[in-house]
């Protein structure tokens, strides 16, 4: 943790990558030493590894209410995305190839549909950025084969209603991405087939989670390997999965505690800012929401300014405006939500935030802001 | 709409975002109350911008053209 008063930066980007947790740290270290064999080898040292690689699995599958069977650990989260949405585009080969998916996806959704040679349908967010079963069911057409929705906006927070989402697209599987909310929030209820990354919940980076729910049409959409997994390919980063799922377990244990917490924190910040800062707007759902993350726009504000700004007064905070993008293109979120893009901040709390600092932050912003105003001459 | 041309066309090429909304709030108050003024902006984050600002602003988007050399044209109603 980090002291306010201290001078040391306050990280508050959790959303694009948590810390650590301490549980994974310590499991990492220990399995490092231990995980380092093939698992698919028949000695003592591959059984080792192979049993780790096992225990992941079944404690990764324990904390998210899934069997162990349909939890493949793959390289990334994006990895996981491409692979579950793409496997189960190809399962349904024979349905139909058109993918219907949100607006406000994340981008390693829209770079798989887009990859791809079968048609796809962006389907429009209300104002809080979410999908709704109605849009759904008018989007319905006999050629669809799959439907991509988030559990949750990665960057305005706001929950999609999935398991409705899923009853409205009636025999039309659905892939969710869950990247943003796994060990956050619990898993919605009707998808066949759903992705989440280890470095979002305080595990290590490089380990993505595939879940393909047992009965769901998957067919591998890259070349096979033979490792361990078949939904997998590449040697087994044993080490890691492990470490992820000791965070998962303990972030799954903290849950409860932490979501009041955050969501108490993230209320105050939507209050003040909305109080201290004049002309802002602060976007997605202020109820059904990820419970670490707020996201504003501040009118006649350079986003990039902004992060800079504040990362000279000790804050680290993401934007989703263009001029912060390598793409220079404004976020596809907020566009399609149709809120303001520029001025924008995404402030994320990681479990160890202490009010203090978010204090100090909403105590910083407003000046910052005045400043950047003053420069432009309003 | 069968609108008449804007009566007042505001220049924004080649600049980057937020100076076109910038610009938009100077100039809002030089067009009359129901008249149209017209921003010329090839920065892309306007196309989402000026309907946003229009909302929070509580004018009228009239919708997006284009200018004589192609560039998106974004027209707002002042209504306040």
């Amino acid at each position: 943790m980090t002291d306010a008063s201290s001078g040391a930066p306050t990280y508050l980007d959790s959303a694009s990558s948590e810390p650590l947790h301490p549980a994974a740290r310590a499991v990492l270290l220990a399995a490092l030493d231990q995980g380092y064999a093939d698992p698919r080898r028949l000695h003592g040292p591959a059984r080792s590894a192979r049993l780790l690689l096992d225990n992941a699995r079944e404690v990764t599958a324990q904390a998210l209410g899934v069997r162990a069977d349909e939890v493949s650990f793959v390289g990334s989260g994006t990895d996981a995305v491409h692979r579950g949405l793409l496997g189960l585009l190809a399962g349904r080969a024979r349905s139909g190839s058109r993918l219907l998916h949100s607006a406000v996806e994340h981008s390693s959704v829209l770079h798989a549909a887009a990859w791809r040679t079968g048609e796809a349908a962006s389907l429009p967010v209300d104002r809080h950025g979410r999908l709704t079963a109605d849009t759904v069911r008018a989007a319905l057409t006999p050629d669809v084969a799959a439907l991509a929705v988030q559990s949750a906006n990665h960057e305005v927070g706001t929950v999609q209603p999935v398991a409705e989402i899923a009853a409205a697209a009636g025999d039309v599987p659905v892939f969710m991405d869950a990247c943003a909310s796994a060990g956050r929030l619990p898993l919605p209820d009707g998808w066949a087939v759903a992705a989440a990354s280890a470095h979002k919940w305080g595990g290590p980076a490089g380990v993505g989670v595939l879940l393909v729910r047992k009965g769901a049409r998957w067919r591998n959409p890259f070349p096979a390997d033979d490792r361990v997994d078949e939904r997998a390919a590449g040697f087994e980063n044993v080490p890691s999965a492990l470490a992820a799922a000791a965070a998962l377990q303990a972030v799954v244990a903290e849950q409860e505690e932490r979501s009041v917490r955050e969501a108490a924190l993230i209320a105050k910040v939507r209050k003040t800012v909305a109080a201290s800062v004049p002309d802002v707007e602060i976007v997605g759902d202020p109820d059904e929401r990820l419970p670490h993350l707020v996201t504003f726009s501040c009118l006649y504000v350079d986003g990039e300014a902004l992060v800079h700004g504040l990362d000279r007064r000790g804050f680290g905070v993401a934007s989703g405006s263009a001029c912060t993008a390598s793409t220079l293109a404004p976020s596809h979120v907020l566009e399609a939500m149709g809120v303001l893009t520029h001025g924008n901040v995404r402030v994320s709390l990681t479990r160890d935030t202490a009010e203090a600092q978010v204090d100090a932050f909403l105590a910083a912003l407003p000046d910052v802001v005045r400043a950047i105003r003053a420069e432009a001459g309003l | 709409m069968t609108d008449p041309e804007p009566a007042f066309e505001l220049d924004c090429r080649g600049k980057r975002c937020p100076l076109p909304i910038i610009e938009l709030a100077r100039h809002i108050e030089g067009v009359a109350v129901g008249e149209l003024l017209a921003v010329v902006s090839d920065d892309v984050a306007a196309r989402a911008d000026v309907p946003a600002w229009c909302r929070m602003r509580g004018q009228e988007y009239g919708g997006e053209d284009a200018a004589g050399d192609g560039v998106p044209r974004y027209l707002v109603r002042r209504l306040v």
